[in-house]
């Protein structure tokens, strides 16, 4: 920044220098022709010397004007106006001073006129550059590659014109001519771009308007008094910096000129069509509003609100309506400049003259209504228009404009509206979606403690005895599921063993799995027959589960002292039994309805205790039904047979590698890692 | 999905349950037997030849009306199930609870049997 700011200076300083010798020169120059000496200084010297101040001038806007980003067009305008302002008047107050110094030796003075007029000619060159700089970057507004080229060729243009006036290069008469109207066709190519006036408002364009007046005002009174003061000094000699003579001035000035009346003329052409502009403008935005509304953190609401301000704004409506069709309690009507009453009045109206159209909620065609408004007494409006608000393809919503005027809306506001009234719906949706998003993300969150829940009820350890070995397993699938399996040491010789399977899914299946296991811990210590412990659980469980929910169990009794089993079954799948001397297994189907089931007092007509021996070897396999009902890749069920046959496969290992395998089996058979239901086994080994 | 196709015959409300049951099909059917009911009747014949599979939530479902069904001395059978389905109402015991017969006309006449 500060070596932009040094450069500044830098050509400033350069360009005043440049100016100071050129006086020196050019007087010298001047006053030797006049008394017929050989002058001391070089006669190319003051031209040269213009030649450096154009360059330094050119640079000292350049890195004013050009890199300054943030100046908009009318600023740019306004850059030229007070340059030229200020040129101006430093020359009124030269003008003023010549005037006070009346008809004195040193207003008639040649030298001191050829100073005015060269404080003049600097004036007017610094404010033709100011110009050139500023309509170089309007011009240069949208680049594109072609324009980019023929501006430079049109600068080098300039620049060889600008040296060229130094060297006394005599060309050809044609060529002269078909280089300058070439430059002269590319300045006005040039001059073509005018983009920057649509950007400008209503009131930008009068101001640029009155400020490219006052400039021309300036390029005229500063052509007139160089002029004049050219022909002045001429009359007595030829010698000085005539800026005639000059031709890069007059291309300059003419391309100034050029730009700024295509710029007057343009502006003031558009000025009956930039309301439509702006209007355009206000569409836009409106409609980023509206599509924006969904990461402004606002609600459906502020998108109605949105939708049906920037509709009337954009059709100069003079009342709407915005009907949101929700639930039951949640149908809305937001109105603007009527009132709900009447806004039913036309609704009524319509519907009761039966119009097919939008409001009648049967059609999706837009339609313009208005004829049928002629005929509606009490109510101003003559023009009405009425659009869909969809989301997902679904209608959620009525928005209906209305004018005064007849024939009031036409096929330009019915598009925009309509592309407001699409853009509202997707908003909706967005907003919809969001809301569900963060719904399931609540719900996982939800599952994931139940999940938590469910694992920390199964027990870390089972009960131990030297009769038997025990093994359990369990895996739940991601949505969580309800099995339990739990032991409980009863007495010296008598444990208690529990396998349930809770119906249903999800937190519910987690609740009902703990109050189980409360039922389970608090009656297996009672040493209950397990058909008594399987009323009492009944008795608790009845009211406390929800309807069209229940829970099958089988509960067992294993006795150490008799060498058996007693068992109830409630519901729950067979349990697998296999007998080591025999070397067969067969399921343990007897009579039992789930817990949950029946809520009367007859529950204990529907279960009954079952007793079984066993002997050294046996394997008992509990489990539920995600194991038999696993699928394979076509769809079998994994089913009990297969199950069967893999534990009597098994049945010589003890009960931690039978579960392996049979796990390692189910999985082989489904042929993912991924279940979709639990798999929950206990397999007890007698010894 | 399941779809439930209601019928009358000889009095009797006849719903076919068409598909599978599982959590989410399982209103279809709830709402499918409330219908019945609030509109009346007192003979629900549930055909289930066309019913693949039936989870728990399903079973909630016909277990759910046992009670209600007694108190306002409505009958409901049965009948037609794959051996599949029936095996699952009979490891849960709901057979015990339900009536279930093997064929329509059996139904029909249990059906009979009951209202008598």
């Amino acid at each position: 920044m500060l070596k932009l700011k040094a450069l500044t200076r830098l050509t400033f300083l350069g360009a005043a220098v440049a100016w100071l010798v050129m006086v020196f020169s050019d007087v010298t120059v001047l006053f030797s022709d006049l008394k017929g000496l050989t002058p001391d200084v070089p006669l190319w010297l003051p031209r040269l010397m213009l030649d450096l101040y154009v360059i330094c001038i050119f640079y000292y806007y350049k890195f004013k004007i050009e890199r300054d980003e943030s100046l908009n067009f009318t600023d740019l305008l306004w850059r030229v106006f007070a340059t030229g302002l200020v040129a101006t008047v430093i020359s009124l107050a030269l003008r003023l001073l010549d005037f006070l110094l009346g008809s004195t030796r040193l207003s008639s003075n040649i030298f001191f006129h050829d100073v005015e007029y060269l404080v003049n000619l600097g004036l007017l060159l610094s404010f033709l550059v100011a110009a050139y700089t500023c309509w170089k970057r309007l011009i240069l507004y949208q680049k594109s590659k072609w324009l980019l080229r023929g501006w430079l060729i049109f600068e080098i243009a300039l620049v060889v014109v600008l040296l060229s006036d130094n060297f006394k290069i005599t060309l050809e008469e044609w060529l002269f001519t078909t280089v300058t109207v070439l430059t002269g066709l590319l300045a006005l190519v040039l001059s073509a771009n005018m983009k920057w006036v649509a950007f400008l408002n209503f009131r930008q364009k009068w101001t640029s308007l009155l400020l490219l007046l006052l400039s021309f005002f300036y390029l005229g009174y500063f052509f007139y008094t160089v002029t004049r003061f050219s022909d002045e000094i001429s009359l007595q000699s030829v010698a000085f910096l005539d800026f005639r003579n000059h031709s890069f001035n007059i291309y300059l000035f003419s391309f100034v000129m050029l730009y700024s009346i295509f710029s007057f003329l343009v502006i003031l052409f558009n000025l009956p069509t930039s309301s439509v502009f702006e209007q355009k403008l206000e569409e836009v935005v409106n409609f980023q509003r509206i599509s924006q509304s969904v990461q402004t953190e606002q609600n459906e609401e502020s998108v109605y609100k949105i939708l049906l301000e920037s509709s009337v704004s954009s059709v100069f409506a003079d009342a709407a309506w915005l009907e949101i069709k929700g639930e039951q309690e949640n149908h809305r009507l937001q109105t603007y400049q009527i009132t709900e009453a009447d806004a039913r009045k036309i609704q009524q109206h319509l519907n009761g003259r039966n119009v097919k159209g939008i409001l009648e909620q049967s059609t999706d065609k837009t339609k313009n209504l208005s004829q049928h408004l002629s005929t509606l007494k009490g109510i101003n409006y003559r023009s009405i228009m009425a659009f869909p608000v969809s989301v997902k393809g679904e209608k959620i919503g009525t928005l209906a404009l209305l004018k005064e005027l007849p024939e009031g809306f036409n096929k330009e506001m019915t598009q925009i509206v309509s592309a407001f009234a699409n853009q509202a719906g997707i908003s909706i949706e967005n907003f919809r979606l969001l809301k569900e998003a963060i719904q399931n993300e609540r719900y996982k969150e939800e599952l994931k403690i139940a999940k938590t829940v469910q694992k920390s009820l199964l027990p870390d350890k089972l009960e131990k005895d030297p009769a038997f070995d025990i093994s359990a397993f369990s895996e739940s699938a991601d949505e969580v599921g309800g099995d339990y399996y739990d032991t409980l040491r009863i007495n010296d010789h008598q444990v208690g063993l529990i396998i349930a399977d809770v119906s249903g899914k999800g937190t519910t299946a987690a609740f009902h799995m703990s109050q189980m296991k409360g039922i389970f811990h608090s009656l297996a210590q009672q040493a209950l027959e397990p058909k008594d412990f399987m009323v009492r659980a009944n008795q608790a469980l009845k009211y406390c589960l929800e309807r069209g929910s229940f829970i099958s169990a089988t509960y067992f009794v294993i006795d150490t002292q008799s060498r058996t089993i007693r068992y109830c079954r409630a519901g729950h799948c067979p349990v697998l039994f296999y007998q080591a001397h025999e070397k067969t297994a067969g399921f343990l189907t007897d009579k039992g309805v789930a817990l949950g089931m029946v809520k009367g007092k007859d529950y204990d007509n529907y279960i009954e205790t079952n007793s079984m021996p066993w002997q050294s070897g046996d394997v008992m396999v509990l489990f539920t039904d995600g194991i038999t009902e696993a699928k394979n890749g076509r769809g079998d069920e994994f089913g009990l047979d297969l199950l069967k046959a893999t534990v009597t496969e098994l049945a010589a290992n003890n009960p931690q590698e039978i579960q392996d395998r049979l796990i390692k089996k189910l999985y082989d058979y489904t042929g993912t890692e991924e279940i979709d239901d639990d798999y929950t086994t206990m397999i007890v080994k007698f010894h | 999905m399941v779809h439930i196709k209601r019928l009358q015959e000889d009095g009797a409300d006849i719903l076919a349950v068409i598909g599978e049951i599982d959590a989410s099909s399982s209103i279809e059917l709830d709402l499918a037997i409330a219908k019945s009911v609030g509109e009346g009747s007192k003979k629900i014949l549930v055909d289930c030849s066309a019913l693949e599979y039936i989870s728990s939530a399903g079973l909630g479902v016909f277990m759910s009306y046992i009670e209600e069904f007694k108190d306002k001395n409505i009958h409901m059978v049965l009948f037609g199930m794959k051996e599949k389905v029936v095996n699952t109402f009979q490891i849960l015991g709901l057979s015990d609870l339900l009536h279930i017969s093997l064929t329509k006309v059996e139904a029909k006449k249990l059906l009979h049997e009951l209202s008598v």
